[in-house]
């Protein structure tokens, strides 16, 4: 299948393009909001959101006895928000850390919703309720219901974000400077965190609880590569997340066997690998770069000042020296010397070389940083 | 008890007594969510292990899920070291790529792979006792209780062998490094033994419990003591008794036995976070009220040292002044009267000896601003506190 017959199929088939748009808004929610995650240092809470939302959808199925996946996300959100509550008392207010209160939190309500789910399946009613779908996530579930709940639920987070847009800003960046202003920290605090598990609830039926923290991280964590400006940044997750939802569904779709969850995942993860080598600004390569070239840099300047320290001992700075002399100087190579005389600073002739005016007066000033500066 | 049911709750507390040890470190040294990473993350290396010897059981599967584990290990912290994300944001991106590509190469060779994802997470305890270790014909028991028991003696040796150093590296790594110990030795060593604990309980219990059992009894055991081999204790009773009252409990529901294990570690958490003394939520919300109290206490007699004027010191006029609700005011006062501080003559309040002395030591303590001086000032004045 091509890509041209990919597309008309994604226009043309229901289930496709239902799942195709879901995945995409999923992405650019998760982005969106995972920015405000990421940047408060809460990446892991997403991932115990998840899980801690397990024993919700058990409940809420032993409650109503039938599958109903608004009734699940409502049970998801519930149990999200109880676990997201008691990870904050425990970092309040005992000594235990935020790490080790993610984990509690994480395994032990994980915990309990397998032990439901596990007495679920020994009820009669159980093959009905497809509550296994949630742990890994079963994109071709979904309704276009449920894409249009999720459309819902991203415009009313949207319509919020821009609403206290400034507020959440300075929160992010300082918290204190938020209260000294005059404004409820406790209450932006609450807003935003809430925001957070409603995404992660959303997207439980299509990546499923334990992938459901990348699609809340890998976006943002890409996006925070590109840029250092929090509009442009959330901007850019959203763009990532939402990518790697449909590209995602592409190559699930197009492969036998592939379930989509891990696949977004994993074309998440690849965005971010990519951020992490390419971003003009941050990367891996580009430090790399800028590392060698200001070690040739170095380099080249040492073996210039070594120079105009033999220079500087004769009346005529452009007095010939042997190449030889230079030897046992490191930094010094054939390249380096060649550089030195494209730049002008010094002449070689055969196996000689003199210094020039210029590299005479720039090895002078080497250390000088504000001659420098005002030559430039 | 048939013997199916013994050698059950026998693997479970040793699972639980060799999660407890590592656990207790790792959430001394705030990585108590590396285990999370870990148990995922070898997932793949159990299906590669898998995909190269066809056997479930053979020993390179465990030898290639505990590498998996250390990669995550080593993989989290370059890019913590390139310094592009937060500490957690790296932990959060490792482990669930490594796992999708675990569960993708389940997923593609599904025909021929009798591994089930949801025994990956869930293991399969209760069928423990019938894979058993054959040796000449004659039966040595369960298989994974010969592993468990074995990765519990090596994590047994190593903790008694390596105690001291264990403990100075974890409380204080630059002392550690001082001392001649490497603290990047004990790491690794605590992520390796970490790693294999995991993938040896993970076979019988599965990835959320080993989660469960690593952090829950050491986090449990911390709110009730400082002392590290208490806490090694406690931590070790707790997974222990919640693992076999846990096995009753899923034997009564008929229902997951890891699922309960880690509901009962739930529980016994929940009673120990809300009634533990000193630490636990009703002792320091108690504390908190208790200081909070206090201050308005001091904050009132203080008020009163400043002021000689009668204006200043009438009772309608203090609550005003201070800024206080009426009936905070009231209490503050009657307080303050019970505790003889001061004196009320026609509604005019005024310091007694007692009251102007404790009010300049209290002065003293604001200045210095150590602790250990309102510990003894509150005995010194028999403090009440209402």
């Amino acid at each position: 299948m091509d890509l041209q017959e990919y597309i008309e199929l994604v226009f043309t088939d229901y289930t496709l393009r239902t799942i195709t748009l879901g995945t995409a808004i999923l992405g650019a929610i998760c982005g969106m909001l995972g920015s405000f995650a990421v940047l408060r240092k809460q990446s892991l809470l997403g991932d115990a959101i998840s899980h801690a939302a397990l024993p919700g959808i058990a409940i809420a199925f032993l409650i109503i006895g039938t599958k109903n996946s608004s009734i699940f996300l409502l049970g998801a959100l519930i149990s999200g928000l109880i676990g997201t509550f008691w990870i904050r008392g425990i970092t309040n207010k005992t000594h235990l850390k935020s790490d080790t209160a993610l984990g509690l939190i994480l395994s032990l309500f994980f915990g309990f919703g397998m032990l439901l789910l596990t007495y679920i399946q020994k009820l009669p009613n159980a093959n009905q309720a497809g509550l296994e779908s949630y742990l890994f996530g079963q994109a071709a579930t979904l309704l276009e219901s449920d894409v249009w709940l999720m459309a819902i639920v991203t415009g009313i987070s949207l319509i919020i974000l821009l609403l206290f847009w400034k507020e959440l800003k300075i929160l992010l960046f300082d918290a204190d400077f938020t209260k000294t202003l005059g404004f409820n920290t406790k209450f932006l605090d609450i807003l935003i965190t809430s925001f957070i598990v409603v995404a992660i609830v959303l997207g439980l039926q299509t990546v499923g609880v334990v992938l459901m923290s990348a699609m809340l991280l890998a976006p943002s964590a890409a996006a925070r590569q590109w840029t250092n400006n929090l509009a442009i940044m959330v901007i850019l997750a959203a763009i990532f997340g939402a990518l790697s939802g449909i590209i995602g569904t592409a190559i699930s779709a197009s492969h036998n066997n592939l379930s989509t969850g891990p696949v977004i995942v994993l074309v998440a993860g690849s965005f971010v690998l990519f951020s992490f080598i390419f971003s003009p600004g941050r990367g891996l390569l580009f430090r790399e770069i800028r590392f060698r070239k200001n070690r040739n840099d170095l380099q080249l300047h040492k073996t210039l000042s070594f120079m105009y320290n033999i220079a500087s001992t004769h009346e005529d700075i452009s007095h010939p020296h042997a190449i030889k002399i230079l030897n046992n100087f490191q930094g010094f190579t054939r390249k380096s010397l060649q550089k030195l005389e494209d730049r002008d600073y010094v002449k070689i002739q055969g196996n000689m070389w003199s210094m020039t005016k210029s590299g005479y007066n720039t090895a002078a000033n080497l250390y000088d940083q504000l001659i420098k500066e005002e030559n430039e | 008890m048939s013997n199916a049911q013994i050698e059950i709750q026998l693997i479970a507390s040793l699972v639980a007594i060799s999660c407890a040890i590592p656990g207790t470190f790792l959430v001394l040294r705030k990585m108590a969510l590396i285990t999370d990473a870990i148990s995922h993350s070898i997932l793949p290396g159990i299906v590669i292990g898998f995909f190269i010897t066809h056997d479930l059981s053979s020993p390179l599967l465990i030898i290639m899920a505990a590498a998996s584990g250390v990669l995550t290990v080593v993989l989290v912290e370059f890019i913590q070291k390139t310094g592009l994300v937060k500490e957690d944001t790296a932990i959060g991106l490792v482990f669930p790529a490594l796992f999708s590509i675990g569960i993708i190469l389940i997923a593609q060779n599904a025909n021929d792979v009798h591994l089930d994802i949801d025994a990956v997470l869930l293991g399969e305890l209760a069928f423990a006792p019938f894979d058993r270790l054959m040796f000449d014909g004659t039966d040595l028991g369960p298989k994974s209780l010969w592993i468990i028991g074995i990765i519990l003696l090596i994590t047994l040796g190593l903790l008694f062998a390596f105690f001291k150093e264990l403990k100075v590296s974890t409380f204080d790594a630059g002392l550690a490094s001082a001392l001649g110990l490497s603290p990047v030795v004990m790491h690794y060593g605590l992520m390796t033994v970490s790693s294999i604990t995991t993938v040896g309980a993970f076979d019988a219990v599965g990835a959320i419990l080993v989660i469960a059992l690593m952090i829950a009894p050491a986090a449990t055991a911390y709110l009730l003591t400082n002392n590290l081999k208490k806490m090694l204790i406690l931590a070790v009773i707790f997974g222990v008794g919640s693992a076999i009252i846990g096995y009753w409990v899923a034997h009564v529901l008929d229902s997951s036995i890891s699922g309960s294990m880690t509901t009962v570690l739930g529980l016994l958490f929940l009673m120990v976070y809300l009634f533990a003394p000193n630490k636990g939520l009703f002792s320091v919300l108690y504390r908190q009220k208790q200081q909070r109290i206090e201050v308005s206490l001091l904050t009132f007699l203080l008020h009163l040292a400043n002021h000689e004027e009668k204006e200043e010191r009438h009772v309608k006029h203090l609550n005003e002044h201070i800024n206080w609700q009426k009936v905070r005011s009231k209490s503050v006062l009657n307080l303050a009267l019970k505790n003889n501080m001061i004196t009320i003559h026609n509604d005019i309040v005024s310091l007694t000896d007692k009251g102007q002395h404790f009010t300049t030591e209290a002065i003293d303590y604001i200045v210095t601003n150590k602790n250990s001086e309102i510990e003894n000032m509150k005995d010194r004045f028999f403090l009440f506190r209402g």
